[in-house]
């Protein structure tokens, strides 16, 4: 508390931050959760951008996936079942100057925290939302997830899910002011690690499924598309992610896709064999609730005094100027 | 027509007019014919002149309810007094209606005095319909025979001279035949339709003007109704508000800068006024997509900023009730206002009830600890909301205001505010944090931590609704979360020891104290007053703070031979004959301060949807005191 305003920027200037400034504690997540692949996508992120860890908040609900925030070294909020987006909401709408990130799951975002989702993509603030979908509960232990493929069985459906899959991905793209939609599945980290860095350099609601393997409650649910590179679509373009040449050689289906093109994504969406990987749209032009609301304006006592006194005037009564005494004239 | 024996055509000369300390009026018409801005008009001249008022709109539930219909009527009700008014009163001394089925609903309501004088709009005698002229000499006749002194008045024949359209000008001629039965000055009058009209333009105004002064004169020349209240003209300049508008210019006060709300009657108009007003001292509305985003709307905003609010009604406070769990949790200051109406469920959207305050202070699982306070009057609408997020921010806590439906649409004027640069929140500390200290590094005493907000190096933690340790570490240790739980619980007697003891009026010791809490502090002492000038030895105290109790009101349960609880809320009648002191339900306060105080409080209340009435509570206290006398005899 001793510095001067002086000696910190001098201090955050001189700073470079490596991965470990990033980790948090040990995650608790299963070995071979999915959530790992996205954590280390997610550490690398900030190590790339240099991002502040004090002026960097990850907020999330819960779920397995909402662990997050406690296994990064930043800010976190880790709040309620799928209330993630107002939070992050609220933080940001006088905080612009912070980079926030969501971590949502299934169950969070597409179940108990719907009318928030849809709600968020038409404020599309600039946040960076990571959907992890393992298509199931897997903290309340093995239950059927709005994202689960009908006939599953769990143990709120022994017989087999009844309704087919709700696919965010088709629903996102449906919403009014949609502005960045990518898919990804935690296999492939380089990937992963590609569409969540273009999803935060997109300024905007970023809405980013990864698709993800759950070693608890349904595995091997992903091992036909895990073992057979070509039962996945790369969607590739230069104002989306462009593989390396290394991932050109396994993933050899792949198609040039304009994020721009709102239908062709709207078509390609739904695909689920092969599953299409990549940026599926962005619209930089959608404008950010933030920059409507212009909401980073700071008053100081004096301008708020005098606002303040023009509200009183607008309902003065003044005293009348002579001797009235309520009697007849 | 016979038996209309009360529609003089010309006022005696020279009649005296009568002095009263008060009146109470009610201007009611069909939605849309402007009762509401006749009603306002009528008490701000009155204000002026330096009468004490307090106005209460007449809100039909319906937006557009059908013409003439018994539950349409739409208005104000305007209490006028020569002293200081703290509440709406009890029932009518003038109606003015625009139509009899209007009136014929006030009146099914119980909302006229005996001999309670009306002034009615006589157009509906002659109508072409049968059946309306039919209705109107029905109710006409009936209130007659009520010994109603009746008055039928060609509004909308007089209207017609000077504008076309009659519903556009009746409530300016109504404004002006009220100024002349009490006396009020035309020249305020002019000003004040000059004032209320200024957005329209001057041709509105002057046109409404002449309907003033054609009201004015139609009574001076066929009145003989005239009444003369004394004012003393206030010194200090004053303002009027609703309780509504009080608390939004609370929040614009109190240095908050974000409200986050979702609609929801009888809450919204603050809303409304923000949405309008907070933009100019640098804050903003965000209108959510339901009552549990609003809520954590706030919280975020609150983590990252300055103590932010969210302003809703008791189904919104249902909803918002995890979320406030978590900013307890979290120690996240927010400010939780709860304008009550009828409950449970939908309930009375429109209408006045105080049954939230178990549910604000018990509401949301587990130990919850919250501060909870309600606002008395529209002043105090104002500053409850400069204090709550004081207290929010100091302790990191959850505040919730209670206010409720029969101060939201009130009106009141009061001292203008001297605006206080103590009153803001100060800016949010962006320092780097100290190496050692924890997010939760809670003082053994008090239970308080700091608060580390995003931007402050050194902060980085992650806030968790899960149980925690100082480190913002989720805790499976038991006792860790008994120590958190310890601490949370603590800032609420660390509030506690910041509170002064009330003060008790009337009364300091002797037969009955009345207790009661948020809006009903006016009509509660003015039925004390009055019972005690029928030499009854009773006192009234008014709680501002329920959660945590000031000190001392132990003391003051104990000068007292008995205690009653008064509120706006239900508690089961003890002459129920399966209600017996084994199973009886109480109103909220009494059921916490019984178990509080140990002290045997019986309770009092209606849930009839308005304000409760001195004159009903009165009665009341007079029955508690009657009925104590024949037991000890």
């Amino acid at each position: 508390m001793t510095l001067s305003v002086t000696e910190c920027l001098l201090a955050a200037s001189r700073e470079h931050h490596d991965l470990d400034d990033y980790a948090g504690e040990l995650s608790r997540w299963c070995t071979g959760c999915g959530d790992n692949a996205i954590l280390a996508a997610l550490q690398r992120i900030c190590r790339d951008e240099q991002l502040a860890p004090e002026r960097t908040v990850f907020v999330s609900g819960i779920g397995c996936s909402s662990r997050l925030p406690h296994y990064m070294k930043t800010y976190g909020f880790h709040g309620l079942h799928g209330r993630a987006l107002p939070v992050a909401e609220g933080i940001k709408i006088r905080r612009p100057d912070l980079d926030v990130f969501v971590n949502t799951g299934d169950g969070d975002c597409c179940a108990i925290g719907t009318a928030h989702w849809i709600h968020a993509i038409r404020y599309n603030m600039n946040l960076t939302v990571v959907m992890h979908d393992n298509e199931v509960y897997g903290l309340t232990k093995n239950q059927t997830s709005p994202t689960s493929p009908r006939h599953l069985t769990s143990n709120t459906t022994p017989r087999g899910a009844y309704l087919e899959a709700l696919d965010p991905v088709s629903t996102t793209l449906a919403v009014t002011n949609v502005s960045f939609v990518a898919q990804c599945v935690d296999w492939i980290p380089e990937l992963v690690h590609d569409v969540i860095s273009a999803g935060f350099h997109h300024k905007g609601f970023s809405f980013i499924r990864i698709l993800q393997r759950c070693p608890e409650y349904l595995d091997g649910h992903f091992d036909q598309w895990k073992s057979d590179p070509e039962r996945i679509l790369l969607l590739r373009h230069e104002d989306g992610v462009e593989p390396s040449p290394e991932l050109s050689r396994i993933y050899r289906n792949q198609i040039v896709h304009d994020p721009a093109d709102l239908r062709r994504a709207q078509e390609i969406a739904s695909d689920r064999d092969p599953i299409p990987v990549g940026v599926l749209y962005r619209n930089d032009d959608v404008p950010c609730y933030e920059d409507t609301r212009r909401a980073d304006r700071h008053y100081g006592p004096a301008e708020i005094g005098q606002a303040l006194e023009a509200e009183f005037d607008r309902f003065a009564i003044r005293p009348a100027n002579n001797n009235h005494d309520g009697g007849g004239r | 027509m016979g038996n209309t024996t009360l529609r003089p055509q010309t006022a005696p000369a020279g009649t005296t007019p009568i002095e009263v300390d008060e009146h109470v009026i009610d201007v009611v018409s069909d939605s849309g014919e402007g009762a509401q801005k006749c009603g306002q008009s009528l008490a701000a001249i009155a204000a002026r002149s330096g009468n004490g008022i307090w106005t209460v709109e007449i809100i039909p539930a319906e937006i557009q309810p059908p013409a003439r219909s018994i539950a349409g009527a739409s208005g104000n009700r305007v209490r006028i007094g020569r002293n200081r008014v703290t509440n709406g009163g009890d029932a009518a001394d003038l109606v003015v209606a625009f139509n009899d089925q209007v009136l014929a609903g006030r009146v099914a309501a119980g909302e006229l005095k005996p001999g309670c004088i009306v002034l009615l709009e006589s157009m509906w005698r002659d109508d072409p319909d049968p059946a309306i002229a039919a209705g109107y000499v029905s109710v006409h006749d009936a209130l007659v025979a009520d010994g109603h002194p009746v008055y039928e008045i060609p509004m909308e024949a007089e209207c017609l001279q000077i504008v076309a359209d009659a519903r556009r000008g009746k409530n300016m001629f109504v404004l002006g035949l009220l100024c002349h039965v009490y006396g009020l000055d035309t020249e305020l009058a002019d000003e004040q339709v000059a004032v209320a009209l200024a957005k329209k333009g001057a041709a509105v105004v002057e046109t409404n003007q002449r309907l003033v002064r054609a009201g004015w004169q139609w009574a001076a020349q066929h009145l003989d109704v005239h009444f003369r209240i004394p004012a003393t003209p206030p010194k200090q300049p004053q303002i009027v508000v609703s309780g509504n508008t009080a608390l939004a210019l609370g929040v614009m006060a109190s240095g908050m800068e974000v409200c986050a709300m979702y609609p929801i009657t009888p809450a919204t108009s603050a809303s409304h006024y923000l949405s309008e007003a907070f933009e100019r001292v640098g804050g903003l509305v965000h209108q959510a997509e339901d009552e549990i985003a609003a809520v954590n709307f706030a919280i975020g905003a609150s983590y990252a900023g300055k103590c932010a609010v969210t302003i809703t009604s008791g189904p919104g406070y249902s909803l918002k009730q995890e979320a406030i769990g978590l900013a307890v949790m979290g120690e996240i200051p927010l400010v939780v206002i709860d304008v009550q109406r009828g409950g449970p469920s939908t309930g009375q959207p429109t209408k006045a009830e105080q049954g939230d305050l178990l549910s604000a202070i018990f509401g949301s699982h587990g130990d919850a600890p919250k501060v909870v306070l309600a606002v008395a009057d529209i002043e105090d609408c104002f500053y409850s909301v400069i204090t709550a997020r004081k207290i929010a921010e100091a302790f990191n806590m959850v505040v919730v205001v209670l206010s409720d439906a029969s101060l939201a649409n009130a009106q009141q004027p009061f001292q203008r505010p001297q605006f206080d640069p103590e009153w803001l929140a100060p800016p949010i500390d962006q320092s780097p944090v100290p190496d050692g200290l924890a997010p939760y590094d809670w003082d053994d005493r008090t239970g308080l931590a700091h608060r580390f907000i995003p931007g402050q190096p050194g902060g980085m933690h992650t806030l968790t609704g899960l149980a925690h340790d100082r480190d913002s570490k989720v805790a499976y240790d038991p006792e860790v979360n008994e120590d958190a739980i310890r601490r949370r619980s603590l800032r609420l007697a660390a509030v506690a020891r910041t509170l002064r003891p009330p003060t008790v009026t009337g009364d300091q010791d002797g037969d009955l104290l009345v207790v009661g809490w948020g809006s009903t502090r006016g009509a509660i002492s003015e039925a004390v007053e009055r019972v005690r000038a029928d030499g009854h030895r009773v006192g009234a105290l008014h709680l501002k703070f329920l959660q945590p109790l000031a000190p001392g009101i132990g003391d003051i349960l104990g000068r007292f031979d008995r205690v009653l609880a008064v509120e706006n809320n239900w508690s089961d009648r003890s002459d129920d004959p399966i209600v017996d002191e084994d199973n009886r339900r109480f109103s909220n306060l009494a059921w916490l301060l019984r178990a509080r105080y140990l002290v045997d409080i019986d309770c009092w209340g209606q849930v009839r949807g308005q304000p409760l009435r001195p004159g009903a509570i009165a009665h009341a206290i007079t029955a508690r005191l009657d009925n104590e006398r024949r037991t000890r005899r």
